[in-house]
């Protein structure tokens, strides 16, 4: 009975979690980490010797300055947001899909063939065929690990993250195949499609744009509409729920996991078609991983993907405009980056669990 | 000091919340050294919380606790096992590979190297001075549920405890071993240690404790002489209104075939045999209730029933009527959803309500819908439908909920269980199946599901009714099945049986369910002739 933990005191802090939160305090708190962020940022900033408030508003100016800056924003858009979305379904069912990297080369290579082996069809016909092809691909490329998971429950993580590589050492062989190079050339690298592999353009951008906000809205009616959404629901939230309800789990996995991973695939389509004009090893990019943190901040709903990956991808424009305007080095433009997202993050915890200080629960008991 | 009672704990105007919930309000409680203090109250009123703060799970919001007479500060379990605060939990947590004696000295400060032969030596001490009956060289695993309790008790002795807090220690013991354990807790209190029990069955808080604190919805109402107190009056106290305390068997309702099990076998993925040779019938019209130590095969049974089970051998026939003929469908071997397109109705209330009955972050018109949103055509859901049968339900079983769009964990387990019993009754089933309906609910939830059920069964239906507190089981039943490990060890008239028969049918397969089974051979049998 001599210790010091006699002392009668309380824990310096402690958390609890939260029962539930009200909209407006949960959108204070990332007003409040989106500040710190900034707040963080510009020290970095002015350690680095440049003003904060310059580079910053060159980040803007960057991604929304011009015309042709907020069309280059918006085609970094397109392609997180749509893997976003099919992420996201995976998601919902707990089914962690992080092979959209993979499943988007899947896609690119089924379009590309389609573009290097059927380029004299129409121009409509091409295109139709390279996107249902890029679907197809993408999303059987997904349904690998679902099959093997429902089967014999194999460890879907590992399974996605491993198809990755084979997909981009896939891609590496291609290039160096005679028939995909360009005739004049003997440098391993795919040619450029022909015109009628290119996605027409509205607006200075390729009409992925528009697909993407169909994509939006269809993925949104989807999920809280249909009997598919119902059941996805149901299966993310408990397995034996659903095998009580009378669901088949397997069928609702594989059949899910095939459109996760079509959207992907159909990303592929976008970036060789419209963007890129040609099929290389970055043609997915990361792509597949950051559309990851696409899908948490936007818990999920279609409508807020939106504005993150718009978000996400002003910040990567941003980043690279800084580089060139006030001279910061790409490594010191991605930590401020990282910076951001993890303030973005990391208010999540705050918003999920509340911390009580020693001696603010006077306060409270009369609150 | 030896024989004076001074106050081993004291909490002074203790308070917790939970967000906007107030788990414990000023709540003041006071044991004596050489007691036993029954702690009652409803699901929900605040027990275990106060005393996961006595452990150092939980820290209170304000008020002080004083050990010994001494303020303290008890942050952790540490702290409370230096205080001599030691609790039996709900729940084991024991190490299955491990022997007693192994669990017992687990996470103690020492040497690389345990002394077995002194440590067996000093257990059994530890069991001779108390009356406990445990091997040490035994392995968790091959003990049963309350030889593992007594390890936990050991366990806390062995650390020095003086005050010893048991959650619900007689949930999971049959009557029998109930009464082993309270002469151990008398032996101890005899040796001045001072007990807290948490129960909320009546007769064992009247049988065993000294005093009696009671808590109300968080609230501290009182703390009574037992000797003064009968069940009536605690009830009130614990309720707040007088109840009455007697649950209903409607007879003479006429009884029609529905189900017949017949040498029902489940082996688990481990091959350990689940189910073993379970035969028995279900009428319409009756209550057929299951009774066993928890893990005895009820969980496998209703899962078998209900095509959740994978099922080794044996027969389920299900009296159908299918355009106008009667006929037996054997289940063995079909899906839920096959089982639902032969168009058998068959009711399920499962164990776990939110972890298989319900999905508990959805609202109540997605949970409505469940097993039905198939039935209309086309590939959107229909939500306008269960949202009438929701709004009913709400106003039929006075379900409290915010809305209908309120996700059904918010709400609390009464009124989560109404709505999956309300759900399940609602598809006017034929059989029914309840596993613990009334498991963590408040005593007047219990007693509307147990109207339900007898509602059902005047209406007709089949009602299995698993449950754990043998008392309900012999009111309500009218035929009470026992299981023993994965066997059925009888089925008996609970107007005519005692609990104690009971108890030894618990863990005792005896020659009279030999006998039994016989008999259902061969009555089938010669109804079979007949035919």
């Amino acid at each position: 009975m001599s210790k010091e933990i006699r002392e009668h005191q309380e824990p310096f802090v402690r958390m609890v979690k939260r029962a539930s939160i009200e909209p407006k305090k949960a959108w204070l708190i990332r007003g409040i980490a989106l500040l710190g962020a900034i707040i963080t940022g510009g020290l970095l900033i002015l350690t680095l010797g440049h003003n904060p408030f310059e580079v910053y508003a060159s980040m803007v100016q960057g991604a929304f300055g011009k015309k042709i800056a907020i069309q280059e924003t918006v085609k970094l858009t397109i392609p997180l947001l749509i893997t976003g979305i099919g992420i996201s379904l995976a998601f919902k069912m707990r089914f962690w899909n992080i092979g959209a990297e993979g499943q988007i080369l899947a896609g690119a290579i089924a379009a590309s063939s389609i573009a290097i082996y059927f380029d004299h069809l129409p121009h409509a016909i091409v295109l139709i065929l390279m996107g249902l092809a890029a679907f197809i691909a993408g999303g059987i490329y997904g349904m690998i690990p679902a099959f093997f998971k429902a089967k014999w429950n194999t460890n879907e993580t590992l399974f996605t993250l491993m198809m990755n590589y084979i997909a981009l050492q896939f891609v590496i062989f291609l290039e160096h195949q005679a028939s995909w190079q360009d005739s004049r050339s003997t440098f391993p690298k795919v040619r450029m499609f022909t015109d009628t592999a290119r996605l027409p353009k509205v607006f200075g951008v390729h009409i992925g744009w528009i697909i993407a906000l169909i994509i939006v809205v269809a993925a949104f009616i989807y999920l809280t509409k249909t009997k598919h959404g119902y059941e996805i629901s149901v299966v993310g939230e408990s397995a034996n729920t659903a095998r009580y309800a009378g669901m088949n789990v397997r069928r609702i996995l594989v059949r899910t996991m095939f459109l996760s991973a079509a959207l992907a695939g159909l990303v592929g389509f976008l970036q060789v078609s419209g963007s890129d004009g040609t099929l290389t090893e970055t043609t997915a990019g990361g792509v597949g991983f950051t559309a990851i943190t696409v899908a948490w901040l936007g818990h999920m709903n279609p409508f807020a993907m939106v504005v993150v990956s718009l978000f996400i991808a002003m910040l990567e424009r941003g980043s690279n405009s800084i580089q060139t305007s006030h001279n910061i080095p790409a490594s010191a433009a991605d930590l401020l980056t990282g910076l951001i997202l993890f303030f973005m993050l990391g208010c999540e915890f705050f918003i999920n669990y509340k911390l009580i200080f020693r001696g603010s629960r006077k306060e409270e008991a009369n609150g | 000091m030896e024989n004076t009672k001074t106050n081993a704990v004291e909490m002074k105007n203790v308070t917790k919340t939970f967000g906007s919930v107030v788990a414990n309000h000023d709540v003041n409680l006071t044991l004596r050294t050489g007691e036993i203090l029954a702690l009652l109250g409803e699901n929900g009123s605040g027990k275990t919380t106060l005393m996961n703060m006595l452990s150092g799970i939980y820290f209170p919001d304000h008020g002080e606790i004083y050990i010994h007479g001494k303020e303290v500060s008890i942050r952790s379990p540490k702290d409370a096992f230096a205080l001599g605060i030691g609790m039996i939990h709900q729940h084991f947590k024991l190490v299955d590979v491990l022997t007693a004696a192994e669990n017992i000295v687990l996470g103690l400060p020492g040497g690389a190297t345990i002394n077995r032969k002194l440590l067996s030596q000093k257990i059994r001490d530890i069991s001779q001075k108390y009356g406990f009956d445990i091997d040490p060289d035994k392995k968790i695993y091959q003990m049963s549920v309350s030889e593992k309790q007594t390890v936990e008790i050991i366990k806390v002795l062995y650390r020095g405890a003086g005050i010893l807090i048991l959650d619900e220690p007689t949930a999971v013991l049959t009557p029998q071993e109930t009464e082993k354990l309270f002469r151990v807790l008398r032996a101890m209190k005899d040796d001045n240690k001072a007990i807290i029990i948490i129960t909320h069955k009546l007769h064992e808080v009247l049988s065993v404790s000294d005093r009696v604190a009671i808590l109300r919805k968080g609230e501290y109402i009182d703390t009574v002489e037992t000797g003064k107190a009968t069940q009536q009056s605690l009830t009130e106290m614990m309720v707040g209104h007088s109840v009455s305390l007697s649950i209903d068997r409607p007879e003479g309702i006429p009884k029609k075939d529905c189900l017949k099990v017949h040498s029902l076998t489940c082996i688990n993925s481990d091959g350990v045999k689940k189910l073993d040779q379970v035969s028995f019938d279900a009428f319409g019209g009756e209550i057929l209730g299951v009774a066993g130590i928890a893990g005895s095969g009820q969980k496998e049974l209703c899962e078998a029933l209900t095509g959740l089970y994978p099922v080794k051998g044996g027969s389920i026939l299900f009296h159908n009527e299918v355009d106008g003929h009667l006929v037996d469908e054997n289940l063995v071997g079909k899906s839920p959803d096959e089982i639902i397109k032969k168009g058998i109705s068959m009711a399920f209330v499962p164990e776990d309500r939110l972890g298989m009955g319900l999905v508990a972050s959805l609202d109540m018109v997605d949970n409505i819908m469940l097993k039905n949103y198939r039935q209309n055509s086309g590939p959107f859901v229909d939500r306008e439908t269960p949202k009438k049968t929701a709004e009913r339900l709400i106003e039929e079983l006075q379900i409290v909920t915010p809305g209908v769009h309120t996700p059904i964990r918010r709400l609390s387990g009464g009124n989560v269980q109404k709505v999956l019993l309300g759900r399940e009754i609602e598809c006017s089933p034929q059989l029914l199946i309840v596993a613990y309906p009334a498991r963590g609910l408040d005593i007047n939830s219990s007693y509307t599901v147990y109207d339900l059920l007898n509602q059902q069964k005047k209406k007709g239906v089949a009602v299995i009714f698993i449950g754990e507190d043998l008392d309900v089981l012999l009111e309500i039943s009218d035929r009470l099945l026992v299981l023993c490990g994965g066997q059925v060890s009888g089925i008996v008239d609970p107007r005519t049986t005692s609990k104690e028969e009971i108890g030894l049918m618990m863990v005792h397969v005896g020659d009279q369910n030999k006998e039994n089974q016989a008999n259902l051979q061969k009555e089938r049998k010669e109804a079979a002739t007949h035919e």
